[in-house]
């Protein structure tokens, strides 16, 4: 039980995909403009990457140590082009939104990193409650970084969240400040940069003071 | 103040420091800087105070961070010169916030970002301008014509207070575009320089700053002499100012009697824009640009071609801004390409050879 909680726990915080890392910074600088980009990217990564980490894990006893890298891209391509191709059949109006970045989950190289690290040593459970935190803490990210350049950027929380969960979650959408002129730096690349990298540096400054 | 006597070299000090550099450098900028609060007005001065405040207060954020000494970092000057340049390079009615966004963005990303004065690669200033006009373009291309001081079209003190702080918007009746913004949109409906500028542009009045424009780069003539103030003061280089001022003027000249009804006459370069202001006290900071002679006349020949590059064919009717951030990016590049020959070896480092004399062998 104390390994699930580690690993749990490494998942969410210790060893967070963006802060400790640093991975998957790619679909991060590209879909965090608002936060519900980002919790729709998160979600899709997440599940990705639960099913990855279970189909690598169990097929970790006959992949040859040699090639195993091409067989894990092989494997994660399948299970991106699944996900793809379900969420276009069954969650049609969220494929409009995020359609764009969900082939991009393949060159994800948190999915990749994973089934190299953890997957191809572990058993199938652990693999599973492994991927899970991972994709949650990278979900957790990509929503802080989606919320603060949102928030910076034209003064909205969670716009257009009734597209991405339905029109149940209407309520999540607010507007924080009326006639915001907007401040383009933020929704653009170098805005992202410069989010991450005070994020991180609020990372280091939390982690001195705790230790 | 000489703490250590035997210190390490250089044992010959004159006396130099960041805070003479710096005040050397306010200094020469408190002419143009002056002129330009009569030319626009309360407003003007509101800027100012407010970049300045914003620069000190980042600072002072940071070093309190970052655990160092306040005292030091914020009596040595380069947070006013940040703020004071930073100032000088916007429109003089821009609301507040922009000068304080500017102002804190300079310092904080500009600067401390990468470990304070002296560490920077980008200019703060110029890096915060180029970071207010990509964000919040209306606001920053919003010029007005100059109504100074004691004249009836000046604002009032009150007045002045509402358009830098209030909420109301500039009307459209006070606002007009400068020089190279005029030129600009004029070219791109298809009409000849010589329908364009009789009316907008006197060389004269251009010279002595008589033309919207950002606060503090209207008044050529100033800033020139602030400019050789400081090069007979030694503390800039003539290498740079030179060889970016020749630059931008050998090519405009060159384009120009190709084609005089579509490039601008090299004096209109040289007169209209920040590009004598970028010259004498932007890319010249000691350090954001290259170290070696020959790198500062790359550097130079470099900021003012794509100054001209930007200005002519860009999609801003002005560069310097972006020109002098582009080169100080390449700024490591030089330095480390364009080294100066270590004294005793060859160019390539190896040991001169000695020159025996004749009668020796």
């Amino acid at each position: 039980m104390n390994d699930y909680r580690n690993i749990v726990a490494d998942g969410l915080w210790r060893n967070n995909v963006v802060f400790t890392q640093m991975l998957a910074l790619c679909p991060l600088m590209a879909v965090t403009t608002t936060a519900t980009n980002g919790l729709g990217m998160g979600l899709a990564t997440t599940g990705v990457l639960v099913a990855s980490n279970i189909v690598i894990a169990s097929l970790r006893h006959w992949i040859v140590e040699e090639v195993r890298i091409p067989i894990y891209v092989l494997l994660i391509a399948a299970l991106v082009s699944l996900a793809d191709m379900a969420i276009n059949a069954w969650l049609h109006e969220l494929y409009k939104v995020l359609g764009l970045f969900i082939p991009l989950i393949v060159v994800n190289c948190c999915v990749l990193g994973r089934a190299e690290a953890f997957a191809s040593r572990q058993p199938v459970l652990a693999s599973a409650v492994d991927g899970l935190a991972m994709g949650l803490g990278y979900t957790l990210t990509l929503m802080l970084m989606g919320g603060c350049r949102e928030m910076l950027g034209s003064a909205t929380l969670f716009a257009q969240a009734s597209l991405l969960l339905g029109q149940s979650f209407v309520f999540l959408e607010t507007t924080l400040i009326r006639n915001y002129h907007g401040f383009l730096l933020m929704l653009l690349p170098p805005g992202g940069f410069l989010v991450l990298g005070f994020l991180l540096a609020g990372r280091r400054l939390l982690e001195r003071r705790q230790s | 103040m000489n703490v250590n006597p035997l210190a390490g070299a250089p044992h010959a000090h004159d006396g130099d420091s960041v805070s003479r550099l710096m005040g050397a450098v306010l200094l020469a900028l408190l002419p143009v800087t002056l002129y330009g609060i009569a030319l626009f007005g309360w407003p003007a001065l509101n800027l100012l105070m407010v970049t300045v405040l914003a620069c000190l207060l980042g600072e002072a954020g940071c070093l309190w961070l970052a655990g160092r000494s306040m005292r030091l970092g914020l009596l040595d000057g380069s947070a006013v010169l940040t703020g004071v340049l930073l100032a000088l390079s916007l429109p003089p009615w821009v609301p507040w916030w922009i000068g304080a966004i500017g102002g804190s963005f300079a310092i904080v990303v500009g600067k401390q970002v990468f470990g304070g004065t002296g560490q920077n690669i980008f200019n703060p200033a110029m890096l915060a301008r180029v970071m207010l006009l990509v964000s919040f373009p209306v606001e920053m291309t919003t010029w007005l014509e100059p109504r100074p001081w004691l004249s009836g079209s000046a604002p009032s003190f009150l007045n002045g207070w509402l358009i830098t702080f209030g909420h109301s918007a500039l009307t459209d009746g006070v606002t007009g575009a400068t020089i190279l913004g005029h030129v600009r949109t004029e070219l791109g409906m298809n009409h000849a320089l010589s329908q364009i500028l009789p009316g907008h542009y006197q060389p004269a009045l251009a010279a002595v700053g008589w033309t919207g424009g950002s606060l503090g780069e209207t008044a050529e003539i100033l800033v020139l002499l602030g400019g050789l103030w400081l090069l007979w003061r030694r503390a800039i280089t003539w290498l740079i100012p030179v060889a970016m001022l020749s630059t931008v003027l050998m090519l405009a000249s060159g384009f120009h009697w190709m084609n005089p009804e579509r490039f601008a006459d090299p004096v209109l370069h040289l007169l209209s824009g920040s590009l004598m202001l970028g010259a004498f006290f932007i890319a010249t900071d000691p350090v954001t640009s290259p170290i070696a002679p020959l790198g500062q006349v790359v550097f130079g020949i470099g900021c003012g071609a794509l100054v001209y590059i930007i200005r002519t064919w860009g999609g801003y009717p002005e560069g310097v801004a972006f020109a002098v951030v582009l080169m100080n990016a390449a700024t490591p590049l030089i330095d480390h390409y364009l080294r100066p020959r270590i004294y005793g070896r060859t160019w390539r480092g190896q040991p001169r050879p000695v020159r025996r004399k004749p009668h020796e062998t």
